[in-house]
This record gives C-alpha cells, sequence and structure tokens, in this order.
C-alpha cells in the first residue's frame, strides 16, 4: 500500500474506534483504545506530512474519481494542521487519564467516544479536498464538542454547550448556504474543480454573496471578534481535558478551512478583489488582540483568562492571513501549530491545579505555588512562551509574524503585537503573582503536589514549547510548505 | 392508556404495518426514494406508537435499553466494516466493487449494507431519544429533583 491509500485512516482510526468505544464499560477500556487509536492516527499523519512536503496526494473514496466522488486531497498545509491534530491529542491522552476520572466519575465509554468523534471530524475536515464534505465533518466535530463541553461538572457547562450549540450551528448554516451558492453556479463541489470554473463565473452577485457567507460563518467557528462570544463559556466550563483539547485545536481547524476556502477554492486574486477582505480581516485581528487581551486582564477564574486570550491569539493569527503575503501566511500556519503547543500547555496546567485544589478561580490560588511548584513552575514557562519570550514556540511565531508585518510595509502592526504581548505578561503575571507571591489563605485546606501522572505529560507539553522554539527546522519548515502549497492553489 | 380498547386494537393493527413499510423502504432504498434513515425513522416510530400506547416499561421489555444503546453504536460500525472490507479486498475506502462477481450486483450489495447500518443506527437513536423525553416527563410529574449534576462548592460567587 502507498501512502496515499494508508492516508485516509487517519481519519477512519477514530471514527471507527468511536462507536466501538462507546460500546466499552468502566473507565479503563474507553482510554485504553484511545491509546490504541490516537497515536495510531498520530503515526499515519506524520508520515503523510511527509509524503506530502514533495507533492500532494489524493484518495478517492470508493474509487469514484474526484470531481464525481468524494476525495482527500492533502498538500503540505492540510498534513501540517493534521499533525498538529493528532499530536496535541496524542499528548494529552496520558494526562486525560486522571483529570477526567474526577471530571466524569462515572462510565467514560460515551465520553471518549465523543472525543473520538471530535477528533475525527477536525482530522476529516482538514484532510478533504471535497467542501460538501468539510461541512459534514464541521458537523460531525461540532456535536460532538457540544456534548463534550456538556459534559462538565459544573451545571453552567450546560448553558455553555448550548450557547455553543446555537452560535456553531448559525455558522456552519452560513457556511452550508456559501457553499450551496457555489454549487448553484459552478455544478460542483470538488475544491479542485471549483477554482477552475469560478473564474468564468466570478462577476456575479451570487459569487460575492457565497464568499461573504462562507467568511462570517468561519469566523463564527473561528471565534473572531465580534462573533466570539460563545467561546469564553465553553472553554471555563468545560472539563479540563475537553478546553485543553479544544483550545489548541478546534479553533485551529476553522482558521484552516477559512485558509483552503481562500486560497484554494477561491484563489486570492479573486477572493481579495471581490470582497475588501485584506483590510476587514486586518482590522478584525487588530481588535481581537486587543479586546481579547484586554478582557483577560480583568477575569476573575484563570481558565476565562486563557479562553480570552485564545480571542486574542486567534487575532494574531488571523493578522497573517490580512497580509496577504507568503511570510504572513507562513507566520499564522506557525503561530496555529506554536499557540496549539501554548494553550495545550497552560490548559493542562490548569487543569492539574482544578484536580488538586477543585477550583481555578485566582482568588482561590493565593499562595498554591509553593504548595505545588512542579505545576506552577510549568504554568509559569508555558506562561512564556504565551507571552513570546525566547526561546519558547511562541517567540517564534511572533518573531515570523513582526517580520511579515515588516515586509507587508505596516510596521505601525508591529506596535498592537507588542502591545497585546505586554497585556499577556499581565496577565499571565495576575495568576502566577496570586499563586506566588500571595500568602495562602489560613482557612484554606491543605493542598499537595499533583501526581506524576498529572505532572509528567504536563512537563512533556512545556517541554515541546521549549523544543519547538530552539528546533524550528520541522515546524519553520512545514509551514513554509504549507504557505507554498495554499499559495500555488490548485496548481500545486 | 391500557383501558383504551379501539387504540389497543388499531395499534396492534398499525404496527406491524408500520415495521413492514420500513423494511419496505430500508430494502427498496436503492430504487425508490427512501434508504436507510427514512426506514430507521419509521421503525423507530413503530416502536414509539407501542410505548404510547403500552408504556415505556413494557416497551423497554421488548427491547432493553442496553441493547437499543449498542444496537446504535454497532449500526455505525456495519457501515464502517464494510467500508473497511472494500480496503481489505484491494480497493479504496467504501468500495463495493470488489465485494461480488458483477459490478451492478456489487454496488447493490454495498450500498444495501451500508444502509442497513444507517437504518439501525437511526431507528435505534429515534428509541432513545424518545426514552429520554420520557423519563424527563416521568420524573417532572412525581416532582423529583432531576438534577445530579456536581457543583463546584465554591463557585456561587460569580
Amino acid at each position: 500500500m502507498t501512502i496515499a491509500e494508508i492516508m485516509p485512516f487517519s481519519v477512519l482510526l477514530p471514527l471507527i474506534g468511536a462507536p466501538v468505544c462507546a460500546m466499552l464499560p468502566g473507565r479503563r477500556l474507553p482510554w485504553l483504545l484511545c491509546l490504541i487509536v490516537v497515536p495510531g492516527s498520530l503515526v499515519i499523519a506524520g508520515m503523510t506530512l511527509d509524503a506530502a512536503l514533495d507533492a500532494p496526494l489524493q484518495y478517492a473514496f470508493g474509487n469514484w474519481p474526484p470531481p464525481i466522488g468524494i476525495a482527500y486531497r492533502v498538500d503540505a498545509a492540510n498534513a501540517f494542521v493534521a499533525v498538529l491534530l493528532a499530536g496535541i491529542a496524542t499528548a494529552l491522552l496520558p494526562w486525560a487519564r486522571r483529570s477526567v476520572n474526577d471530571d466524569v466519575p462515572d462510565r467514560q465509554g460515551p465520553f471518549y467516544a465523543l472525543f473520538l468523534l471530535a477528533l475525527a471530524g477536525l482530522m476529516g475536515i482538514t484532510m478533504t479536498g471535497d467542501v460538501f464534505n468539510v461541512f459534514v465533518f464541521l458537523e460531525i466535530s461540532s456535536l460532538a464538542s457540544y456534548g463534550l463541553i456538556a459534559y462538565g461538572r459544573d451545571r453552567r457547562a450546560l448553558l455553555a454547550a448550548f450557547r455553543y450549540l446555537i452560535m456553531g450551528t448559525v455558522g456552519a448554516t452560513f457556511l452550508l448556504i456559501g457553499i450551496g451558492f457555489l454549487y448553484i453556479m459552478t455544478g460542483t463541489l470538488n475544491m479542485v474543480d471549483l477554482a477552475e470554473r469560478l473564474p468564468a463565473v466570478a462577476d456575479t452577485r451570487t459569487i460575492d454573496v457565497a464568499l461573504a457567507f462562507i467568511i462570517v460563518g468561519l469566523a463564527l467557528k473561528l471565534a473572531l471578534v465580534p462573533l466570539h462570544l460563545w467561546l469564553p463559556a465553553a472553554y471555563t466550563y468545560a472539563p479540563s481535558f475537553v478546553s485543553a483539547f479544544l483550545a489548541a485545536t478546534a479553533t485551529k481547524v476553522a482558521l484552516y478551512v477559512m485558509l483552503r476556502f481562500i486560497y484554494t477554492v477561491f484563489q486570492p486574486d479573486l477572493a481579495f478583489v471581490i470582497l475588501p477582505l485584506a483590510p476587514i480581516l486586518l482590522a478584525l485581528a487588530l481588535a481581537a488582540m486587543l479586546s481579547g487581551s484586554w478582557k483577560a486582564l480583568f477575569q476573575e477564574d484563570a481558565k476565562r483568562v486563557l479562553a480570552y486570550s485564545s480571542i486574542a491569539q486567534i487575532g494574531y493569527m488571523v493578522l497573517g492571513v490580512g497580509l496577504v503575503t507568503a511570510a504572513g501566511l507562513t507566520a499564522s500556519l506557525l503561530h496555529m501549530f506554536n499557540h496549539g503547543l501554548i494553550k495545550a500547555a497552560l490548559f493542562m496546567g490548569l487543569g492539574t491545579v482544578a484536580y488538586q485544589a477543585g477550583s481555578v478561580r485566582i482568588s482561590r490560588m493565593r499562595g498554591l505555588g509553593r504548595e505545588m511548584p512542579w505545576t506552577f513552575t510549568a504554568l509559569a514557562l508555558a506562561g512564556l512562551s504565551l507571552v513570546g519570550l525566547p526561546p519558547t514556540a511562541g517567540f517564534i511565531s511572533k518573531w515570523y509574524l513582526i517580520n511579515a508585518a515588516l515586509d507587508a510595509g505596516q510596521p505601525w502592526l508591529v506596535a498592537a503585537v507588542l502591545i497585546a504581548s505586554l497585556m499577556a505578561v499581565v496577565y499571565v503575571g495576575r495568576v502566577l503573582e496570586a499563586a506566588f507571591m500571595q500568602p495562602r489563605p489560613t482557612d484554606a485546606k491543605a493542598v499537595h503536589e499533583a501526581p506524576l501522572a498529572l505532572l509528567l505529560p504536563l512537563w512533556l507539553m512545556v517541554g515541546a514549547n521549549f523544543y519547538f522554539g530552539l528546533d524550528t527546522r520541522l515546524t519553520v519548515g512545514a509551514a513554509e510548505a504549507g504557505a507554498r502549497a495554499l499559495m500555488a492553489g490548485s496548481g500545486g | 392508556m391500557s383501558d383504551h380498547a379501539i387504540l389497543r386494537v388499531v395499534a396492534r393493527l398499525v404496527i406491524p404495518l408500520f415495521m413492514l413499510f420500513g423494511l419496505y423502504v430500508q430494502f427498496h432504498g436503492e430504487y425508490s426514494p427512501g434508504g436507510g434513515f427514512q426506514a430507521g425513522v419509521l421503525f423507530g416510530a413503530a416502536w414509539i406508537l407501542f410505548v404510547l400506547i403500552y408504556g415505556l416499561d413494557t416497551g423497554l421489555r421488548v427491547i432493553p435499553e442496553a441493547l437499543i444503546y449498542n444496537l446504535a453504536c454497532l449500526g455505525v460500525l456495519l457501515y464502517c466494516l464494510i467500508g473497511v472490507l472494500g480496503v481489505a479486498l484491494g480497493g479504496h475506502f467504501l468500495n463495493f466493487d470488489v465485494l461480488w462477481t458483477t459490478p451492478k450486483a456489487a454496488q447493490q450489495a454495498g450500498i444495501i449494507l451500508v444502509e442497513l447500518g444507517v437504518g439501525v443506527t437511526v431507528a435505534a437513536v429515534v428509541m432513545l431519544f424518545f426514552t429520554c423525553f420520557v423519563r424527563r416527563r416521568a420524573l417532572n410529574k412525581t416532582g423529583a429533583d432531576t438534577d445530579q449534576w456536581r457543583e463546584d462548592n465554591h463557585d456561587h460567587d460569580s
């Protein structure tokens, strides 16, 4: 079997694993199954990336050739995102065991089945070369995420999940309307085919509206300001494992889909002409960076701080897209990957705190730094990566972003990036200040350091933040190849 | 509703017809409008009518809840296994041509098996939905506290 024939199994493994997982009893077996399925998916995704760096891979489902049948088409850009998804899921799993036991006390089969479905959906979105298939997988991953968020032990998780459901469904519907318009005008759903047929009908109002619907729908999924309202509550009240997984993956995939639509389906010379997309994206990115960071300064719940920080970080990624240069796109893809690592580490850290102390409110974390030094040191180091200090992964992507802004002749954007980073210093600092500097309240119950089963995966993730800050061959190389593949459009 | 003789008799009469029609829609799906989803809903509707007349307890004696739940998963698995069978026999995922000797029969066999999986899952999920609603209603009637969510004790101040 060639690699192109194995490639779809990075989606199929979790997809087939999900119903099996749902039937497994107890708490250990479902987790063990995930431990087989998810790393398997990662290995295949890694092999795919290796092969896709040279030439795009294609796989036709049911042997129906692409314009008619559904096909996966994977180039460096998809493969890079797929490796991020499967990698984060794999790295989170060893840590998940304890944390999920705490959040989901009884049968865990359905919980892990939803997790596998969410992963399969996200992987499917990244790999497919068919726009309707994007919508189907988007619904699979979204429905699974709503369920996962509702598992949160705080009853407000239900409301958060419901709000996400409403907003997410509106977003998916907008995307579907856009896809429907494209189909009306061209008669095809295959991305490559669409790219060939769109220029002939580009001057119609239908295509303008289609692009607008698709961008707005995806911006909702992406939680781009001002469509971000579902995100803070969803990340705050979801179980720790779910927060870490979704924060590191879900919005990245929505951004990838947006890039795929702009660059492959519409082609940049079309997309950036029929709508003033570049200034809109730049303005929204700036609004996201500044307002997200600003809101993060005043949150009482540490998970909510991270949620607002995610909104700001999405701004960085969209900023790279708004520059409309290869360098900007590279920075955007790079930050997608690095922010996945950062947020996974931070949410794992907070999850560890929640596991030991029962709460992640900043007022409850006073003095905990001395009780749980390893956990909070890990949080501090991951915080450095979020702020963007060398030698962390966060520094690399901000460096590339700033360079891209300078190359594009927009030095004032650098100021915005720096201001948002300074705000990150403050909101990360608030959490750490409470933990390390303030005394533990005398009436607080005793809290001990977390068990090794939680600390080891956490430190591995923090280590990854430093590793990818020092050795950038994989990330920068793949991000550049991904940007090239996107820029080349369907011809690549 | 057990004292309504007319309803009981009519239900006995139409429930088998519902199910038969469901099967017809299932196995005629490749020729005519229909298929696994519609058939599954019809099949589930027959059971729902049975529960409406005879009550949930009787309905769950016909088919236990654990079985419904597992059937929902097994239906998806059947779909996936047919897909993987295509790979195992040397084709691509969901490639039906390799399943049989002649292409037409192969496509028919493939689509019927796959749609059977869809039908089983949809029927089971419809029944599970209905079970949830009935349970909820019964609990509301007795006034029992239905919420067993663990709440974070420290979190009341926001």
